[in-house]
């Protein structure tokens, strides 16, 4: 397996006609996510490094260009089969599995956001040609995480625009291939007048990079810097992204993570479940203790499932309705913001059942039920996109919801 | 294979919980009409667990799987083979 040295190289052998079908897919993340991520996902987290095995095995299966429409040379995946990726490969390695969202999200936002720019049909077929990786900058020294605001501004010449942000965090920023970054239309503009600019390699540097030494989701190389981007203005994606966020950032954002979290919180069970086996084949006759805490993982790991796909099927139907009236309205963002809240708590909950229902072999770092990683992971879900701040935007809207 | 079926019969003699003794049984007998519950049958299938070193796979958690001793020793048989 080659080990990249800083940004991976984009592998050119994937036929953009002959796109993996997505029963294909499904079998080759299976396979990946067992024989690559599962071996590597310890290494990753102990070294808080890139998991490139990972992405180099789902490059050759061309699982980056899943969510491109098959017109583009892509799968063609539902945000249903997308949400199975993620969380099998979460499963396996929380930081591969957000990374993996991550990437979905963008390409997603790209898809749907085009608005017949001939560029983004063009780079769409690149990036299923040659398994490009897309990271985001959208956190900013300011605003923080709150995406819908922006400090640094879009400062357009000619047929060129430049950028400088100084973002807090950019995941997986030094080994993606090209970058989403958001911004103010011009210098002008309201913090929440933004647009959304695609920086190609080349187009783009980042300098006075932080450090990335975390809790958890330690793969995903999160450390922030200043962005500088100068590229042509045709690769101004968006100039109304308060759209791309209702329509497609925050609902594949909320249900993808989701997804990424129930893989970890699956994971975690699954420990659970093995040790129950173990258990039971060593005293025959008897139900041991673990038996009756698995039965309750289970239960709530379902719940949690449950909950991720009817939120999931609302938006596939309103979205196949193009019904943005009916994506944009307070009730359907409450049910978004909600799922968020709901599952980041539901896998700390999870893991941490699983760990009490192994008990110590769990609690250390060196055996193989090792509950260690999943716990810190799991942690990280509440804070991205913090809880609280969206506790807060619910309660504006709690203000004019009337209740189902 | 009669190495194999001895010590299946071993497991269902400790864990089966038949009507009748197991040396009654010849391999193709049926061990539900023999008094073989579902509960015993999981206690019959941790033991061949245990005793054989494998893992029943979900596809392999059917009735049919564990209604004989020629089926379960030939169902044993083809896991220690995927193991070896």
């Amino acid at each position: 397996m080659t080990i990249f040295d800083g940004k991976p190289k984009v592998v050119q052998n994937i036929d953009p006609f002959n796109a993996p079908s997505v029963q294909v897919l499904d079998t080759r993340i299976d396979e990946i996510g067992r024989d690559v991520t599962a071996p590597a996902a310890y290494y990753v987290d102990r070294d808080a490094r890139f998991p490139e095995e990972t992405f180099a095995a789902l490059r050759s299966a061309g699982a980056l260009s899943a969510a491109v429409p098959k017109e583009l040379g892509g799968t063609g995946c539902t945000i249903e089969q997308l949400a199975r990726h993620c969380r099998t490969i979460g499963s396996h390695c929380g930081s591969s599995g957000l990374i993996l969202s991550m990437h979905h999200i963008m390409v997603a936002s790209l898809v749907r956001h085009s608005n017949d720019n001939p560029f983004v049909s063009q780079y769409l077929r690149r990036c299923a040609a040659e398994q490009r990786l897309i990271a985001s900058s959208t956190s900013e020294v300011g605003p923080r995480g709150n995406m819908r605001r922006s400090e640094c501004a879009l400062e357009i010449a000619g047929p060129i625009f430049t950028l400088e942000k100084h973002a807090t965090t950019i995941s997986y920023g030094d080994y993606a291939n090209d970058l989403l970054v958001t911004a103010r239309n011009n210098p002008d503009a309201a913090p929440n007048d933004q647009a959304m600019v695609l920086a190609l390699e080349g187009d783009y540097s980042i300098s006075d990079k932080g450090s990335w030494d975390t809790i958890g989701m330690r793969g995903t190389r999160s450390e922030g810097g200043r962005i500088n981007v100068r590229a042509p203005t045709e690769q101004i994606i968006s100039k109304d992204f308060r759209k791309v966020t209702t329509l497609t950032k925050v609902p594949y954002s909320h249900i993808l993570w989701s997804s990424c979290w129930l893989g970890i919180a699956t994971g975690a069970v699954n420990k659970a479940r093995a040790v129950l086996r173990k258990q039971a084949r060593k005293q025959v006759g008897t139900i041991p203790q673990v038996a009756y805490n698995v039965v309750d993982l289970d239960t709530r790991l379902q719940s949690m499932k449950s909950d991720i796909d009817a939120v999931l099927h609302e938006f596939m139907r309103l979205d196949e309705s193009n019904d943005e009236a009916a994506l944009d309205n307070v009730a359907f963002t409450l049910r978004l913001n909600n799922l968020k809240i709901n599952s980041s708590e539901a896998v700390v909950d999870i893991v941490t059942g699983a760990l009490r229902a192994i008990g110590i072999l769990a609690y250390m770092n060196n055996s193989e039920v090792s509950l260690s990683r999943y716990l810190r992971d799991a942690h990280s879900a509440a804070l991205m996109i913090s809880n609280d701040r969206i506790r807060t935007t619910n309660a504006t809207l709690m203000l004019v919801h009337k209740g189902d | 294979m009669l190495e194999l079926q001895t010590k299946v019969r071993e497991v269902i003699e400790e864990h089966a919980r038949l009507s009748c003794p197991v040396e009654n049984l010849s391999v193709d007998d049926d061990l539900y009409n023999a008094g073989l519950t579902s509960h015993a049958n999981v206690q019959v299938m941790l033991a061949l667990e245990n005793a054989f070193d494998i893992e029943f796979p979900d596809d392999m958690l059917r009735p049919e799987v564990f209604e004989s001793i020629a089926a379960i020793s030939e169902a044993v048989a083809t896991l220690t083979d995927a193991a070896a």
